[in-house]
């Protein structure tokens, strides 16, 4: 690696993990990607303390595989495991445990970090903090992860008390919200975008189970073998599907004990299930709003419905009140959503615009890790300081996303 | 399956494959050249949950080291009751077509130090009447293609000689299983065009641990479409595959 990193141009490369971002800000358009997925190695673990030393290349799900028979389970993840440690690391990703846990940043004690001009660098709360916390949300651009220390959590085994409650509008969405937080360490809503302010939804909330139960191993699920044509995703197909799941999931409401893989990763059981929006793919669009303007939070989700452009998988969740582990942390106390938009174009950038108009004036804030088209402006509004993190960018590296959202060349 | 010997520890295939006979608490004796990346290795297996990991550190294509790496396992692992041959190498085709040394060195590497190692092994195996021997060789020794014919007899050599140790120690109760990969995407293949369509290491270790585990089939093809394609394209006539250039 230091090779790479000293024979390289200036501007020239980007570590690459498992490619999950939904944008450019793992891309590094006709310049250099370093594949970072053999360094997979785990290089220690703490039986005791559930310390793991693991090297950037490690995948969650991993160290899932490994640690969850075990008695350990990650502290924070995503909604995919197919992501990797120093994936997770660069994009500060959150999960349903966020009002409790904060982000991921928040669990990794210390990191050894590959620059071009310093060579293997450590970095921790003694050692070298602020380039830990530059690293900790910093898109990959402070240098190459090279291990990290990550606390694991105790868990009984792999089974979750889970509890699904329907609900009608965003007040009791909120109600749900905060009177869930205490009591579960996950929470996390599906919400039918096309229902506009009239809003339903399914609230998802949970605990690791107290009892280790039987073990199992998670299946490799079923593939989708290639895109499907554009026409089958069209706003019928879609309100047909959202109105089952609603139907299907009220029937279902109370408590009940699930495995940890559905309840965490539904969408990593159907291998590719990207295709399923044609070859011209789709949009994510995540943003926060704070919780002082709810009146925003609300125009936005009418402006969705009235498109008729809302698809499934609308995730809407609380953020908790945790301080930020890295200086380009998304994660803030407000409610975030996340929703697909299939690709129609024209048509959908400019809802897109019109969505970003409220996040902007609302004070809100767009996720980098699923964004491929926000404005340098939305960018600065959503990270205010982002001039500060520019210092501890290494001098090797850069991306698209980067490129893109503040203007510069190299 | 409890002990195994892993000839080629480093390569793509083995790395995965040592990956979930850990998770299964296996005690395993790996051989490869570098000392640095076995003692590495030997960390990542253990706190994966292997039982024991043992390293060797000798060169495999190097005959002579054979009898002491024989040696070496039936000291620190003894009563192994795997022994899963990984090893072999990939030069570009068009320098063993130019060199006499370097297609010798591949004929050597793939087939005859294979072959001769395994023959320490299946004698002590053959003597204590169980165990198995498992060993790498690939769909390219199906048939003899243009652009890879002297990697692929080579590994075609070897599917003929663990055939006929199989049927040599089948009355002894030890099984002998042929694992023939399509093209994976591992260190030994990045240089080959379209590497990024090859199949996933994890999940050739996964049908490989499989296969021993269940101690069947005696031919592995894994993706386990090759079967399928391979089948098909043994039914080529001759005439017509010579004209074809893949």
């Amino acid at each position: 690696m230091p090779e790479i990193l000293k024979a390289a141009v200036p501007g020239s490369l980007l570590p690459y993990g498992l490619g999950r971002s939904y944008g450019d800000s793992c891309l590094n358009g006709s310049r250099e990607l370093i594949d970072c997925c053999r360094l997979n190695r785990i290089l220690g673990f703490d039986e005791s303390t559930g310390m793991l030393r693991c090297e950037g290349g490690v995948s969650l799900a991993d160290i899932i595989n490994v640690f969850l028979p075990r008695g350990w389970f990650l502290p924070v993840t995503p909604g995919t495991r197919f992501v990797t440690v120093g994936g997770a690391i660069a994009n500060d990703v959150h999960g349903k445990n966020h009002h409790c846990a904060g982000t991921f940043g928040a669990h990794v004690r210390q990191i050894g970090l590959h620059r071009s001009n310093d060579g293997l660098v450590l970095c921790n709360s003694e050692h070298n903090p602020d380039m830990l916390r530059a690293t900790i949300g910093g898109l990959g651009l402070t240098g190459v992860i090279a291990w990290a220390d990550l606390q694991l959590k105790r868990v009984a085994g792999p089974w979750m008390d889970a509890e699904l409650v329907p609900f009608q509008s965003l007040n009791s969405f909120l109600e749900l919200s905060s009177e869930s937080n205490d009591r579960f360490e996950y929470t996390v809503a599906w919400l039918d975008c096309f229902a506009g302010r009239k809003l339903r939804g399914i609230f998802f909330r949970g605990n690791h189970a107290s009892e280790r139960g039987k073990d199992f191993y998670s299946e490799r699920g079923p593939k989708l073998p290639f895109a499907l044509p554009a026409w089958m995703l069209n706003q019928y197909s879609v309100k047909c599907f959202n109105a089952a799941y609603y139907r299907i999931h009220s029937a279902g409401k109370g408590a009940s004990v699930v495995a940890y893989d559905s309840f965490f990763y539904p969408l990593d059981s159907i291998r590719q299930w990207n295709l399923l929006y044609g070859r011209r793919g789709f949009l994510q669009y995540q943003c926060v709003i704070p919780e002082t303007n709810l009146a925003a939070f609300e125009e936005l989700l009418d402006r969705i419905a009235g498109s008729g452009m809302g698809s499934f998988l609308g995730v809407l969740k609380q953020f908790g009140s945790a301080p930020p582990a890295g200086m380009l942390s998304f994660p803030r106390p407000g409610l975030t959503i996340a929703l697909d938009f299939a690709m129609r174009g024209e048509r959908t950038l400019q809802l897109m615009e019109s969505l970003d108009e409220i996040v902007q004036k609302s004070g809100g804030a767009l996720y980098p890790a699923k964004d491929a088209r926000m404005s340098p402006a939305l960018f600065e509004a959503s990270f205010p300081r982002w001039r500060s993190f520019v210092p501890y960018i290494d001098p090797k590296m850069s991306s698209s996303f980067w490129r893109r959202v503040t203007g510069v060349r190299s | 399956m409890k002990k195994i010997v892993i000839l080629g520890a480093t390569s793509g295939i083995a790395l995965e494959v040592q990956r979930l006979l850990a998770r299964r608490g296996c005690e395993l004796l790996l051989v490869a050249r570098s000392a640095q990346r076995l003692a590495e290795l030997q960390t990542d297996l253990q706190a994966r949950g292997a039982e024991q990991v043992f390293t060797y550190s000798a060169d495999l294509g190097a005959i002579q080291q054979h009898a002491a790496i024989f040696e070496f396992a039936r000291r620190t692992l003894p009563g192994f009751d795997t022994v899963l041959l990984a090893y072999g190498s990939m030069h570009n085709q068009k320098d063993s077509e130019s060199s006499v040394d370097v297609l010798l060195e591949e004929l050597h590497v793939n087939f005859v130090s294979a072959s001769a190692i395994l023959t320490l092994f299946a004698a002590d195996l053959e003597r204590r009447r169980t165990g198995c021997i498992a060993a790498i060789t690939s769909v390219a020794g199906d048939r003899g293609r243009r652009s890879n014919y002297v990697y692929g007899s080579a590994k075609g050599a070897l599917s003929l000689f663990l055939q006929g140790l199989r049927s040599r120690l089948h009355p002894a109760g030890v099984r002998v299983m042929t694992i023939k990969p399509g093209p994976v995407r591992t260190p030994m293949t990045d240089h080959l065009p379209n590497a990024a369509r090859f199949a996933d290491p994890e999940q050739v270790a996964g049908d490989i641990v499989r296969a021993l585990e269940r101690r069947s089939p005696d031919v592995l093809y894994t993706p386990k479409v090759w079967r399928y394609v391979m089948s098909a394209v043994g039914q080529i006539p001759e005439g017509i595959f010579k004209r074809l250039s893949f």
